[in-house]
């Protein structure tokens, strides 16, 4: 039972990063893709790393992948804006078809 | 902790062949991505992918130390994209240029 669980979380997590992967390559612009960089792909790892916690049966293991997992999740989403912050100010362009800009519409206010 | 039978043990293996392959897909956004941002962000995403490969590393050769390469890849991971993103929030490489100019 737990063998299914262990499994479930490892083969789920790659899923996750494969379409983390796909979607890096196949989405219109930067931003668009920082959701699958950023969300996809967290989670994938996260899932990962869950499972060889559950896996190990160790204490001093188990808890370097819980370290490992808390510590990816408080960085990627500071990491995510501040590289899209620095991308938008830069001038890097929006997907044509994007109908709204929230940043902008705020500034011609 | 090795992988008690050998269903587990194919588990880990195909996880870790498809988070191969996801790093490839990776590889070529960072070589395609049309500005500076797109290559970072690539960069970022293949060292996530790149913890949770040490991860079934560790599992799969049964070896803990490797947990803590993948924490010392995600404090670098971090701190490399912080960087890249201060770089490009100040100009990038055109603002080197200019600097270079003003000489």
């Amino acid at each position: 039972m737990i063998d299914l669980l262990i499994a479930f979380l490892l083969l789920s997590g790659s899923a996750f990063a494969l379409v983390a992967a796909i979607g890096i390559v196949r989405m219109p612009d930067l931003f668009i893709r920082m959701h699958a960089a950023s969300k996809a792909g967290t989670l994938g790892a996260g899932l990962i790393l869950l499972g060889v916690a559950v896996l190990a049966n160790d204490a001093s293991v188990s808890v370097r992948a819980v370290i490992a997992i808390v510590f990816i999740m408080l960085t990627a989403p500071i990491a995510a804006h501040l590289l899209g912050r620095a991308a938008y100010k830069t001038g890097v362009p929006l997907w044509q078809k994007s109908e709204l800009d929230e940043w902008n519409a705020r500034e011609e206010k | 902790m090795i992988p008690t039978d050998a269903f587990l043990e194919t588990a880990a293996t195909i996880s870790a062949i498809v988070l191969l392959i996801a790093m490839l897909i990776v590889i070529l956004r960072a070589i395609l991505g049309p500005s500076m941002a797109d290559r970072v962000l690539a960069l970022d995403l293949l060292t996530t992918l790149a913890i949770a490969f040490v991860a079934i590393v560790a599992v799969l050769y049964g070896q803990v130390v490797y947990l803590d390469v993948g924490i010392a890849l995600a404090l670098v991971g971090f701190l490399a994209t912080v960087a890249f993103a201060r770089f490009i929030a100040r100009g990038g490489t055109e603002n080197a240029r200019k600097v270079e100019g003003d000489d």
